[in-house]
């Protein structure tokens, strides 16, 4: 079916709003409503004292939870420094720390190897 | 069954004394043994020495007397007072009583506390007579204290507090018994004095009113059994209640002066510390978090918490770590670093290793700035400092100017101690390889963590405060007669946090008329914008800062000056008062003189 | 005869003062300043058209010049007090007046940009507001940076002091898109060589015509349009400006040395107009502007009976709407007279 028109629609390229996988994204917004309210100017990231220094792009990463791709999220959120410019910055007032914290909380928590801890 | 009574009615309070003395042992043997090997051999040390002596005046200074809360809170302190040394009195003078009653010191311990049951000689003896009435005087005396803690119950306001500290049911228990100890004892020993003619002044009296319309005889032995039980009780109930920290408090004042002191990780002498929190809930009073309505993160509710085992992180991380409430704690509790212990506790599983950081070679300087991150947002700042090196002469590397890593201090104030090592270790090569003889940090965050976690032999760290004062006094920069009427708000991590408060104040006397106000150094307020609070939403900060402008403004200041690129950005949020840095003000300072000489050098040119 | 006071010289106070003087009512015009116009004097050429502001001021000079209306100039209203069903509109002792009916027309403030530090206007002398700009353009052709050098790269930043938590104004200024289209045009058109960036977070061209701008903007004038909001400008020593932003399209963060940078300032609510309002009891939105009744259908009806809005105290407006706001004041106090006749 999905090839029948020469071309393949590889399922990791399309945002699939039908299949979320929005354990973390949940998580966030529970603890910290104000991360939905980024409208994508990305003012942190390019004060970010962390992105000066590597290619990090808190902005797009953010972005990808919200839109239920949180790859690479664990590797991504760790180069923050937490240095909070971000936080100085930002014109709709996010606790992007907050968002920070909560999800490298997050990815401890939802963690499978840490289940039975968790229990 | 008066019998029975009479015979039995002091067990419930030797049983309840023998207890709480088991346990209180118990606790306090584990709690020691617990401690870290160097704390022990720092106790080992220090225990034949002055230092015990020391304690032992403390003790008496702050456990009974209570004289910090008497500072803070005069009423409060009265109340704390009362109860304690009050009690203290009882128990010493009712054992002396007893001794010079008895003629010997061999007698059971409960027969001092139930003396006038036991004795029913009508006094005729001069000292006995001073006796039985400095035990009424000071019988009147705790009662005064137990009025005003019930009164405290049902209105805090009269002592200045905004609110009372809530109640868990060992502590009901506790309270209640507490509560009830003073007044079943007034009644036992009124009623044997109405029988015995054995009272001072206040029982006698109160005794001969109630004989006079009641027979007292068949009540007399029941009413000495509640007084009994209610001693009992409360030594009971006393572990799991507020009250230990009673005793606790004294071991902590030992252990504090013999140099036992907080680690990164939860352990047994950060136990003592939460259970030396007596609840008193001035803590309460002193957090500017209650100017934004939010009121159940403070100190007190954290001890509790941690006490109870259940801390959340939005208890636990919303707080400013201003200090203020540690600076007022009557205990003397570390309640900033007990908080971050916490941290590190909750947050240890997710610290970043920052592998992609890289060595970026120095450059070599008489002098490192480090401007810090937030100062690249208060350009003015930065600014103002290249203008001041270079205008002495200095020869200096602006390390950040480009790129650096954060200092560390945030994540630390997250509890992520082991990430922030790794920024530390990264930016300390750099400082130490520029072979620079000063390091120069306009952040008063970035200044705190250089100089407490950075290891920089040789290398003196100083906060830009302290460095222009500096260059002031080696005529490196000239100053200029005062003009402006400021206010010197104080950082928190540069004044509570590192304690200074005294160079930025004489270097502003160089170039300000600087406004003494209230709330100043270890007084001062938060500004609302700390990084230590990653929960509080901006509106509540704005709250926060408001309060503070607001207080400011009375002053009728002519702008506010602070010396934290962070202070300054939450600040810049008010329409009604200009800030800025103490760097800006003497930048400014030298440019208006600059000028200056250039009119003049005009005119004497024009002259010739 | 009824008797209305308007208070600020503007154009919409002119305008709305112009009008119900036609109408045959007696006005007074009162204006702190020593001459009438208010802030439209600040512009050099008004969007979408490029026309002079010359012919505004020379329209609004034909109002004034023809005496149907009193101005009193240098003097500040500080009390609106209501006397039975009249109004007592008065500046200190020196000045009261009995009024029918009141027009607040103090318009607006334009935002100080030294707010936004990490923007460095004041700090960096290469750093100007849009204002300024407006200026240079009023003076000529000769075009050079604070500096003294001609400027071969320009970037124009959008939202400063707008859309903004930080400088407590969440609300879009509406007008700083285009202004900044127009300038950028301009800026184009006098130094053609120059590379000009416009760095925004979104483009909000919402009148007609201001879409056409952009495109022109883009097909005649190569500016470019770069999705991002400035966190920082920092100065190099040749006194060029760093600036740093996001590309957010492209998801790369940018850098770029520039030799002018142009903040589009927003409008807020001013002093005068915070003054008034309190004074006169007007009921405030969260954006510090005056709120009218029914944003809808009473636009100009203040929260106080027989006190009408006009102009740009009441939301961020361009010339036009301005005009056309003060004309719909000068409407509703016609029809809030002659109710008030029975």
């Amino acid at each position: 079916m999905s090839n029948k028109f020469g071309f393949d629609i590889s399922p990791s390229r399309t945002i699939d709003f039908d299949k979320f996988d929005n354990q973390i994204l949940q998580y966030v917004l529970q603890h910290e409503s104000s991360f939905m309210t980024c409208m994508s100017c990305g003012g942190c990231t390019a004060t970010c004292s962390a992105g000066n220094l590597i290619d990090f792009n808190i902005r797009k990463m953010s972005l990808g939870l919200r839109r239920g791709k949180p790859e690479s999220l664990a590797a991504e959120i760790d180069k923050c420094m937490l240095c909070g410019k971000c936080i100085l910055v930002c014109p709709r007032g996010i606790n992007i720390r907050n968002v920070v914290m909560l999800i490298k909380k997050a990815l401890v928590k939802f963690n499978p190897k840490n289940d039975e801890r968790n229990n | 069954m008066n019998e029975i009574i009479s015979q039995y009615f002091t067990w419930p309070f030797t049983i309840g004394a023998i207890y709480l003395g088991i346990i209180v042992i118990i606790r306090f043997v584990r709690w020691v043994i617990g401690l870290s090997k160097i704390d022990k051999i720092r106790i080992l040390k220090n225990v034949f020495t002055i230092k015990t002596w020391d304690s032992i005046k403390e003790a008496v200074s702050e456990g009974l007397l209570h004289r910090k809360i008497f500072k803070t809170n005069s009423l409060l302190g009265y109340m704390h007072m009362s109860l304690a040394f009050g009690w203290f009195l009882l128990i010493i003078i009712g054992h002396i009583e007893t001794i010079y009653h008895e003629g010997t010191m061999a007698f059971p311990f409960y027969k001092s506390i139930f003396f006038r049951y036991f004795v029913h000689e009508s006094t005729g003896n001069f000292i006995a007579n001073l006796f039985s009435e400095t035990m009424d005087l000071l019988l009147l005396f705790v009662l005064s204290g137990v009025f005003l803690a019930y009164y405290k119950r049902i209105n805090s306001r009269i002592y200045g507090i905004k609110r009372t500290t809530k109640l868990k049911s060992g502590d009901k228990i506790a309270l209640s018994a507490l509560w009830l100890i003073f007044p079943l004892r007034l009644l036992a020993e009124s009623f044997s004095a109405g029988i015995h003619n054995n009272g001072g002044f206040l029982t006698q009296l109160l005794g001969n009113l109630l004989y006079s319309s009641f027979s007292l005889e068949p009540a007399v032995d029941y009413m000495w059994l509640a007084y009994s039980m209610s001693l009992g009780f409360f030594f009971i109930a006393l572990p799991n209640s507020r009250y230990m920290h009673i005793p606790t408090e004294i071991l902590l004042i030992f252990l504090r002066k013999y140099g036992v002191n907080l680690k990164k990780r939860f352990n047994t002498y950060s136990q003592i510390q939460v259970f030396s929190c007596s609840r008193c809930g001035i803590c309460l009073d002193s957090c500017q978090l209650m100017n934004a309505e939010i009121k159940n993160t403070q100190s007190v509710y954290v001890l509790k918490s941690i006490r109870n085992k259940s801390l959340t992180d939005e208890t636990l991380f919303n707080c400013l770590l201003c200090g203020r409430c540690q600076n007022d704690c009557p205990v003397g509790i570390e309640l900033n670093d007990l908080r971050i212990t916490q941290r590190i506790e909750s947050t240890f599983e997710y610290n970043s290793s920052y592998e992609y950081l890289e060595h970026t070679k120095a450059e070599k300087a008489d002098v490192v700035y480090f401007a810090g991150c937030m100062t690249h947002l208060t350009p003015a700042i930065k600014k103002s400092m290249q203008y001041i090196f270079n205008y002495a002469g200095i020869n200096y590397w602006f390390m950040d100017e480009d790129k650096a890593p954060c200092c560390g201090r945030p994540l630390m104030q997250m509890g992520q101690y082991d990430a922030a090592q790794k920024l530390i270790e990264n930016n300390r090569q750099r400082i130490i390889e520029s072979g620079a003889h000063t390091l120069v940090a306009s952040c008063p965050i970035c200044y705190k963590v250089f100089k407490e976690d950075y290891s920089l032999p040789h290398i003196k760290i100083m906060h830009h405060s302290e460095y222009l004062l500096d260059l002031v006094y080696k005529t490196k920069i000239p100053y200029f007669k005062p003009a402006n009427r400021i206010i010197y708000h104080d950082p928190c991590e540069l004044g509570r946090g590192s304690n200074i408060y005294e160079q930025p104040r004489e270097l502003l006397g160089f170039y300000t008329q600087l406004i003494p106000i209230q709330a100043e150094k270890d007084r001062s307020y938060c500004c609302g914008g700390s990084l230590a609070n990653i929960k509080i939403q901006m509106h509540e900060r704005e709250k926060i800062m408001n309060s503070a402008i607001n207080e400011y403004l009375k002053y009728e200041p002519d702008f506010l000056v602070t010396s934290c690129p962070l202070c300054k950005k939450t600040f810049a949020k008010n329409r009604e008062l200009i800030v800025k840095d103490i760097a800006e003000i003497v930048c400014e300072s030298l440019q208006n003189q600059y000028t200056e000489l250039q009119k003049q050098n005009e005119v004497l040119l024009t002259q010739s | 005869m009824k008797h209305i006071v308007t208070i600020g010289g503007g154009i919409a106070g002119i305008e709305a003062s112009d009008v119900l003087a036609e109408m045959g009512y007696k006005v007074t015009l009162v204006e702190k300043e020593k001459s009438l116009g208010g802030n439209v004097s600040k512009w050099s050429y008004l969007f979408p058209n490029m026309r002079p502001i010359g012919e505004i001021e020379d329209y609004m000079k034909s109002k004034y010049d023809s005496n149907r209306f009193t101005v009193i100039k240098n003097t500040e209203v500080n009390q609106i007090k209501r006397k039975k069903d009249k109004l007592e509109v008065s500046a200190g002792d020196e000045l009261k007046l009995i009024a029918d009916s009141v027009i607040v027309a103090t318009g607006f403030e334009v935002f100080d940009a030294k707010r936004k530090e990490e923007y460095g206007y004041k700090i960096y002398d290469n750093v100007i507001t849009s204002v300024d700009l407006e200026n240079m353009l009023k003076n000529g052709k000769n075009i050079t940076t604070p500096t003294g050098k001609i400027p071969k790269k320009i970037a124009f930043i959008h939202c400063v002091g707008s859309r903004d938590e930080k400088s407590g104004n969440h609300y879009c200024s509406k007008l700083c898109c285009v202004t900044s289209v127009k300038q950028a045009i301009e800026m184009n058109e006098i130094l053609p060589d120059a590379e000009i960036y416009c760095l925004y977070i979104d483009l909000r061209m919402y009148g007609l015509e201001f879409e056409e701008l952009y495109l022109k903007a883009q097909k005649q004038h190569n500016i470019q349009f770069i999705r991002g909001k400035l966190s920082e400008a920092a100065e190099n020593m040749d006194k060029t400006i760093l600036i740093k932003a996001e590309d957010t399209l492209s998801g790369y963060p940018i850098k770029m040395n520039v030799d002018l940078v142009v903040l589009l300032v927003g409008m807020e609510s001013g002093k005068n107009t915070q003054q008034i309002g309190k004074c006169a009891n007007l009921s405030f939105n969260s954006n510090r502007f005056l709120q009218p009744v029914d944003p809808h259908l009473a636009r100009n009806n203040s929260s106080q009976a027989g006190i009408f809005l006009a102009g740009t105290c009441s939301s961020p407006m361009s010339v036009k709407e301005t005009l056309d706001n003060a004309r719909s004041a000068a409407v509703e106090v016609h029809k809030y007279l002659m109710n008030s006749d029975h």
